[in-house]
């Protein structure tokens, strides 16, 4: 099956007062249609950077982008700016991590919704307005035709977040990139979400990069997952694959420095030590060397390419370190 | 919202009865000099102070007084009597005021599009040559006195006195009623100065706004859902940016409203402003009074109206 | 519930916020009722976690022990004194022996003060170690002890990272020696790398100092790591109050239960064997609580008494407290 998208060799840094922030240095990955692609790092991995950009909404005269997002046999960074609109919010969703600041608070969810509509599609405003009350059904919202004229601020965080889903899912694309999508709201509001994006995808086929700091979130939704580290994927791999054997030291510590309600309580967090790199000078070679527990020499002159971890395997990894060496827990 | 609206009534009807009151104090109570003498203007003979005191009365107590003074202001309109121009301050007044909002409506109107316009321009160019032109133009239009910028437009354009005689010089203001065409050019040259203090700091504000209005995350948001970036700006942006200058310009027009004295003088132009400082060299007391409440008037009321446009305008402020 | 001598006591503690509504005149109508009546004590040296969603009450009942509000009803007690309604002298003590780590350690520092003294400011303000040499001393220990190079005393709070700015508000805490430390949501707003490290840190100083610590979050696996005992709270009221272990292993509350269950674990074969069970619809608003049990209108085993009698939190067998007519049992 060809990838919905393919992103190959992405790099973005932008000019500011004080240097060149390198925000991503070369990523790769591929999304296959249907499929849920996890992202997952902390600040300043590049993981939302990344995806803007594919959108397109990060052109600025301070940006220098270079690589290629291949959609559907085009290439969305050297497309125009029009041809760009067109593909966003109808082909290419998107969904952030406020609710509250991602929707504009002086109008209301019905107008907003039908603006996504009509922006994609000549129809009238009553059939939109159709179509957003459907939208709203369809999230779960009751009520719909009464909650179109209501204001955003009226809701609360997880009627907000679905309200972004309609949004988002208007126009049926056929990619939806969440950015945290959950992160702000409560955990059993976060798991309502969840659920309603899972069954959400099944119905409509859509395929997802999802976008979180969150190893439960994206243990459980995702198909693939890419760890980032300063610009870079240190490790992709498939779900199971990734959690069940971990190879790059950082995905390690991460998962050893999360307390987890299936361990025992009492069991000590080995914390990563250091803090996460600058991005205007990053760390020469390796850039999590500085934090790295096993670093030797070589880790701080040469940068480890993303290879595969062992032979015929489609899990990547990004570490000089022999695979036996890797795999020590 | 209606309560809203109510509440912000009945504050406006207070503040007018403070006002009312404090004016009534400063130029009923306060004055050392008898207040009788004080009305009757610069060289009083005795006998006019003597009956001018029999006629307001000032023998009786201040709350009385104070209450004729009300009961004549509300139910009668009678703002007093200036005895130095021997007429009704009333007619004074309303003889004036048509002056005075043509000069500010007009200049108000230019201010808002200038200003706005260049704001928008500078916000969506950041930091191009064009926004730091216009920034620092603004600089000078907002540091720049307005009475400097009447006599320098006079020297340069004004058709008596000017090096490019192109527009009416001073003192040729007509009334609209008289002469739209004279009305207008009469105006052209007023309104440009008395617009540029307001177009540059409205344009500094807006771009301010603007500007970070636009990396908000609902703008995100809008560019996200394929929007074309003039939608983008002007409907969800602008809307955003604008709250602020609404305020803003609710104050400006009122005070302007209540007399533009420096632009009124320089361009000879009869307005409320113009009175106001000829009554208050000539201690034409009841005269000052008049249009102290009347432009006390227009800012509570034109704050008034510009509270209820802003919640209008941010449905988060009706459910106060 | 309570050991013999406990640190801090509150008792149907409640802060309610009025709400009002009028034209010229403001009446109340109504009120946020925050926390609407709980009741607990800490014993010395315990950690004592507080957990719960967005507009449990949390946040509040930590600012009520610490005083920083005035309750609307009920009892407040520090070391066996009562200071429910102390006035801001006789707090004096209480402000030395009690301190605060907030959530946000980008606004919680003073950004025109510089590191040293932030930290320096409860030794001028309690008027200890006499001069500013002293003082120096011991703010420099005190940033060594934190995990901070104490020769970055004069920088200012915009140099230093997320974890590093959170070890400054910590190092200012424990400056004093308290024999309290509330953290509301300390670690929340830090990268996941960094996190672990600040929950070492308390731990370590926990034990080094001989503090109590009242926790203060939303994330479970934080909380169930840190805490020895648990209160759970819902709509200002407390659900479930036990054993960390017990509570977490066993939840007798159906929302502790529901809590559990909502929480994505990091594995995904866990994740695939099923569809959990999740909770519907939204937490009401704390200025209209249900009637009754609180959680009924979401609770998944809700019968007719639940709508009508509001259960008492009450000891079960085990040694867990829950407020629940139909508690779950295992």
């Amino acid at each position: 099956m060809s990838a919905l998208l393919a992103v190959q060799d992405l790099k973005v840094s932008f000019d500011t007062e004080d240097g060149v922030v390198h925000a991503v240095e070369g990523i790769s990955y591929e999304v296959k249609p249907g499929n849920t692609l996890g992202i997952v790092g902390e600040s300043g991995s590049g993981k939302t950077v990344g995806t803007l950009t594919i959108m397109g909404l990060t052109r600025a005269a301070n940006t220098q982008i270079s690589g290629k997002a291949i959609f559907d046999g085009e290439d969305l960074l050297s497309a125009s700016e029009q041809q760009m609109r067109a593909i966003r919010g109808d082909e290419i969703a998107m969904i952030f991590q406020d609710p509250l600041s991602s929707l504009h608070p002086f109008f209301t969810i019905g107008s907003q919704l039908v603006e996504a509509i009509q922006v994609h599609n000549k129809v009238s405003k009553a059939a939109a307005r159709t179509r957003s009350a459907e939208l709203l059904t369809m999230v779960g919202l009751s009520d719909a035709r009464d909650r179109l004229n209501r204001y955003p601020h009226e809701f609360s965080g997880g009627m907000r977040q679905r309200v972004m889903i309609a949004m988002a899912l208007a126009n049926e694309p056929r990619l939806l990139i969440a950015d945290e999508p959950t992160t702000a709201l409560d955990v059993t509001v976060q798991a309502q979400i969840l659920e309603l994006i899972a069954d959400l995808q099944a119905q409509t086929g859509t395929a997802m990069i999802i976008i979180t700091h969150d190893l439960g979130v994206v243990a459980e939704v995702a198909d693939e997952i890419a760890v980032m580290y300063a610009g870079r994927i240190v490790e992709q791999a498939s779900a199971t694959e990734l959690f069940a054997n971990p190879q790059h030291p950082y995905t390690q510590g991460l998962l050893a420095s999360i307390p987890r309600l299936d361990r025992d309580r009492t069991a000590g967090l080995d914390p990563i030590a250091g803090r996460p790199p600058s991005l205007i000078a990053p760390p020469s070679g390796c850039a999590f060397h500085p934090r790295c527990p096993r670093a030797f020499d070589r880790c701080s002159a040469d940068l480890p390419p993303l290879e595969r971890a062992a032979a015929g395997s489609e899990h990547l990894v990004a570490c000089l370190l022999s695979p036996e060496e890797r795999s020590v827990k | 919202m209606i309560r809203y609206i109510l509440r912000r009534l009945l504050w406006v009807v207070f503040l007018l009865f403070a006002v009312s009151f404090i004016t009534f104090v400063i130029f009923y109570l306060l004055p050392s000099a008898d207040p009788a003498a004080l009305r009757a203007g610069r060289q009083p003979n005795p006998a006019l102070v003597a009956s001018i005191r029999h006629q307001l009365g000032l023998d009786q107590p201040w709350y009385v007084q104070y209450g004729r003074y009300m009961k004549n202001l509300i139910f009668h309109f009678d703002f007093g009597f200036s005895y130095q121009n021997g007429v009704p301050v009333r007619q004074l007044i309303f003889s004036r005021l048509p002056a005075s909002i043509s000069l500010a409506a007009g200049a108000a109107f230019l201010w808002l599009v200038v200003g706005i316009g260049v704001g928008i321009i500078a916000a969506v160019r950041p930091r191009t040559k064009l926004d730091r032109a216009s920034m620092g133009l603004a600089l000078v239009g907002i540091s720049a006195p307005v009475y400097w910028l009447g006599l320098v437009a006079l020297y340069l354009f004004s058709s008596d006195i000017g090096l490019i005689p192109i527009l009416p010089g001073a003192n040729s203001y007509v009334p609209l009623s008289d002469d739209p065409v004279a009305w207008f050019t009469s105006l052209i040259m007023p309104w440009c100065v008395l617009a540029v203090s307001f177009a540059a700091f409205y344009s500094r504000l807006l771009r301010g706004n603007l500007t970070e209005v636009l990396s908000e995350d609902y703008i995100r948001t809008a560019r996200a859902k394929g929007l074309s970036e003039r939608r983008v700006v002007f409907r969800h942006g602008l809307r955003s940016a604008i709250t602020p200058i609404v305020t803003i310009f609710g104050l400006d027009l009122g005070i302007l409203l209540g007399g533009a004295i420096l632009t009124e003088t320089v361009f000879n132009i009869p307005g409320i402003g113009r009175l106001s400082y000829s009554s208050i060299v000539r201690s034409d007391l009841p005269v000052i009074q008049g249009t102290v409440l009347l432009g006390a008037f227009f800012i509570v009321f034109a704050n008034l109206f510009v509270d209820i446009f802003y919640a209008f305008l941010d449905p988060r402020v009706r459910y106060e | 519930m309570s050991a013999a001598d406990p640190l801090v006591e509150v008792r149907d503690l409640e802060m309610h916020f009025p709400l009002t509504r009028g034209v010229i005149f403001q009446r109340q109508y109504g009120a946020v009722r925050a926390v609407d009546g709980i009741s607990f004590s800490v014993a010395r040296g315990e950690t004592f976690g507080i957990v719960g969603e967005s507009g449990c009450g949390k946040s509040t009942t930590g600012r009520l022990i610490m005083r920083l509000l005035e309750p609307t009803a009920g009892q407040l007690f520090f070391e066996g004194e009562e200071i429910t309604h102390h006035g801001r002298r006789q707090l004096s003590t209480l402000r030395r022996d009690a301190q605060m780590v907030f959530q946000d350690p980008y606004s919680s520092l003073n950004p025109r003060k510089t590191v040293g003294s932030i930290i320096a400011e409860p030794f001028i303000i309690h008027r200890e170690a006499r001069d500013a040499e002293e003082r120096r001393k011991e703010v420099r220990e005190l940033m060594d002890r934190v995990g901070l190079n104490p020769e970055h005393y004069n920088r200012y709070p915009h140099q230093f990272s997320g974890g590093q700015r959170q070890r400054i508000g910590v190092a200012r805490a424990i400056a004093l020696k308290p024999k309290l430390l509330v953290a509301d949501e300390p670690v929340s707003a830090l990268d996941v790398s960094i996190q672990a490290q600040i929950i070492n840190l308390l731990q370590d100083l926990q034990s080094e100092l001989g503090l109590t610590l009242i926790f203060i979050a939303h994330d479970l696996s934080v909380v169930r790591h840190m805490c020895d005992r648990i209160a759970v709270m819902y709509l200002g009221k407390i659900a479930e109050l036990a054993e960390s272990e017990r509570c977490f292993a066993q939840p007798r509350h159906p929302y502790t239960g529901a809590l559990l269950a909502s929480v994505p674990v990091p594995d995904p074969a866990l994740a695939a064997a099923g569809r959990r069970p999740v909770l519907k619809g939204d937490v009401p608003s704390p200025s209209a609580p249900p009637p009754g049990c609180r959680f009924h209108t979401r609770c998944p085993k809700a019968q007719s008494l639940c709508a009508q009698e509001e259960p008492p939190l009450r000891e079960l067998p085990g040694g867990s407290f829950a407020a629940c007519h139909f508690p779950l049992d295992d």
